[in-house]
């Protein structure tokens, strides 16, 4: 799950990460109360979407008075804020960081992940901060400075010391950052973090060391043990059908962009490679969907009636290999939602594995207009004729 | 012959009184496998058909003799479970439960290393030797027994597909394995395709990658130095965005790794016969072992 900036900035106060004073403000009276507190100006108004590239695409300016934080938010609130993670959609900025402007001296680049090859949380650090690390690690990859740490014995002083030096942290910085690098450790691994990146982190002329920016996305199967972090959830951020599908529990992604043949699978892989073979037969995958493996009736139901939504579905595919959710159960799903929703577009049934015999019958015997696919081949060219 | 699991493997199921953990374990006594015992805190004493249940691992492997678990036991607790069967000394963990947080299987991993255990999941279907025990949640009737051709898979259904093409074409399996859809798991490809290769009744391999981290190209890196059995590859997602979580905690492209295509050229190289359409992977196969 991801977090706002503003968000991720309260977890790093909770542990004494030192950020900029500021918050967050709705609106350009709140902005402008807010910029009075910082006790001086630049102030900078920083747009709150789930998406970097913010800066570049407009959505961080620097306001040297108080009327112009007020203008400026006004400006940013509202506007659809395009960025290389948007999509060409963009997405509405309804919220902004109004925050104090420091004098920096030097940005870093400082993010915890964990690493799935070795099963250990890894530190990844530059002096390239600021810049897109991806682009770093591409050009120069010994600029990178990576400490990997066994989460059983957790980060130890060395860990530290491998970070700052390795960062040319000047002296009267050094104890102050390996003291917010062991903060930023702690807060990781208590909240279930798959990403906390700082980019820039900065020092200023006044040897202070502070997240100018901050990043965290936190792993949604661990939000059971956080729900002071489930409660930062921003449904404004997230594709309104999604959001209606996470409702049922139903894995739905909506790829956006031309995809006219809605899909629903059961199990994440067969969903993957069934919007593969539909790309493949000539047509264009509009979601993925993944009923998983205990749905019920019901969610079949849902799922059927998300997919619809859609207008741009032209098509439905419905592929499900029959293991713990048997064929029958999703038939029955499939004919209450076609009755109960209609059928707009046409819907290509494959099914195979347990009860795929009385599934089959209890779609023959519905008198809907289901077209049966006998395998994946079959199904493919089906849907492709559908659409064409 | 068969690879990790066969006719002789004792198990015990953890969570054997939860819905699914009773359904799939009368299912694989079904099968044939020898259920041996069930663990349930709480409810030692009492028996699960004719399973007895116990109240801890350790009394459940030395009443029975079980040197394999079966984990059923629910997210918040998997971790634990798996770490409990590891310390009682149960070789080979099979754990289903999808949704255990990372950070808890890392400290798993890092603690198991050390042991003389191997874990098979967790987010996985199982393992199947057909016609001699099935330790998972796997269609039995799909398999065709006797191989000659291993199976492994990073997916669930996406094997069952796998297995049902081969079957169909009256090509039969030695052992299906299902490794899971997690980032951080127990048993990785090069695992399974190193004991397949020393298998000697099987012949030819299938392994089934997705989008995600980069086991599929150290499995070909292997495969090029390590493997002389022909290897059939298929690998899902090549039409899934960058960024997203495709079902699979394990199944996201993070800005240029873990594409689809990386992994399909690294499996060429390595002189894979890729599948590109899973529509024809049984024709593949037919034509490749």
């Amino acid at each position: 799950m991801k977090i706002h900036e503003y968000q991720a900035k309260e977890l790093f106060r909770k542990y004494n990460v030192p950020v900029p004073q500021g918050g967050v403000a709705f609106d350009a009276e709140e902005a402008k109360s807010t910029a009075r507190t910082l006790g001086g100006f630049p102030v900078v108004v920083k747009a709150q979407i789930h998406a970097g590239g913010r800066g570049k695409g407009g959505g961080v300016k620097l306001a040297k008075s108080l009327e112009e934080v007020g203008t400026l938010a006004n400006e940013i609130i509202g506007m659809t804020l395009v960025t290389h993670q948007t999509g060409p959609e963009g997405r509405l900025v309804k919220k902004v960081l109004v925050e104090q402007g420091l004098n920096i001296v030097k940005e870093l680049y400082l993010s915890i992940l964990p690493d799935r090859a070795t099963a250990k949380n890894v530190i990844m650090a530059s002096e390239a901060g600021g810049m897109d690390i991806e682009a770093v690690a591409e050009e120069t990859p010994d600029k990178i400075i990576k400490v990997y740490i066994n989460p059983l014995l957790g980060i130890r002083d060395y860990h530290l010391r491998e970070v700052a030096y390795g960062l040319k942290i000047p002296e009267p910085v050094l104890k102050s950052f390996q003291a917010m690098l062991k903060n930023l450790y702690s807060l990781f691994v208590d909240y279930d973090c798959s990403l906390l990146e700082i980019n820039p982190l900065v020092l200023t002329a006044d040897n202070a060391v502070l997240a100018l920016d901050g990043k965290i996305d936190i792993d949604g199967n661990a939000l059971y043990r956080h729900k002071d972090a489930a409660a930062y959830r921003d449904i404004d951020e997230e594709d309104p059908l999604e959001v209606e599908a996470s409702k049922y529990h139903l894995n739905y992604i909506n790829l956006g962009g031309n995809g006219n043949v809605g899909n629903m699978v059961n199990g994440a892989g067969l969903a993957m490679a069934t919007m593969d073979i539909i790309k493949q037969a000539g047509a264009e995958p509009a979601n993925f969907l993944d009923v998983g493996g205990g749905a019920n009736a019901e969610m079949v139901e849902n799922g059927f009636r998300i997919l619809l939504s859609d207008p741009h579905v032209k098509a439905i595919l419905i592929n499900i290999f029959g293991g713990i959710l048997r064929c029958d159960v999703l038939a029955t799903g499939v004919v209450q939602a076609a009755i109960k929703v209609g059928l707009s577009v046409p819907v290509v049934v494959r099914m195979e594995g347990t009860n795929v015999e009385e599934g089959r019958r209890i779609l023959a015997a519905s008198n809907l207009n289901l077209i049966t696919a006998l395998d994946l081949k079959d199904a493919a060219q089906k849907i492709a004729q559908c659409v064409q | 012959m068969s690879i990790f699991v066969n006719k002789s493997t004792k198990v015990l199921v953890q969570g054997i009184t939860g819905k699914e953990g009773q359904f799939h374990a009368r299912n694989c006594i079904e099968y044939g496998t020898q259920v041996v015992a069930g663990v349930t805190p709480g409810k030692g004493g009492q028996k699960m058909d004719s399973v007895p249940i116990f109240n801890t691992v350790s009394e459940a492997v030395r009443f029975t003799g079980a040197n394999c678990s079966l984990i059923f036991v629910p997210p918040p607790f998997a971790a634990d479970a798996i770490l409990e069967a590891a310390d009682a000394g149960v070789a080979l963990i099979v754990a289903i439960t999808e949704g255990i947080p990372v950070m808890d299987m890392m400290k798993v991993k890092n603690h198991i290393q050390n042991l003389p255990v191997r874990l098979i999941g967790p987010n996985c279907p199982g393992i199947i030797t057909p016609g001699e025990c099935k330790i998972g949640i796997m269609p039995a009737p799909i398999h065709k027994p006797g191989g000659p051709i291993g199976v492994v898979s990073r997916s669930g259904t996406l094997t069952y597909e796998v297995v049902h093409q081969l079957t169909a074409k009256g090509i039969g399996q030695t052992t299906c394995i299902g490794i899971g859809g997690d980032p951080v798991n127990g048993t990785n490809f090069i695992d399974c395709l190193d004991a397949f290769q020393k298998d000697p009744d099987t012949k030819g391999i299938v392994m089934v990658g997705e989008i995600g981290g980069s086991a599929e190209e150290d499995a070909a890196r292997f495969i090029q130095e390590n493997v002389t059995k022909p290897v059939v590859g298929f690998i899902a997602g090549l039409t899934a965005p960058p960024g997203r979580r495709m079902g699979h905690a394990g199944a996201i492209i993070s800005g240029n790794s873990g594409t689809a295509q990386a992994k399909l050229e690294a499996m060429a190289a390595a002189g894979i016969h890729i599948c590109r359409d899973l529509g024809t992977l049984g024709e593949l196969c037919e034509k490749t072992f």
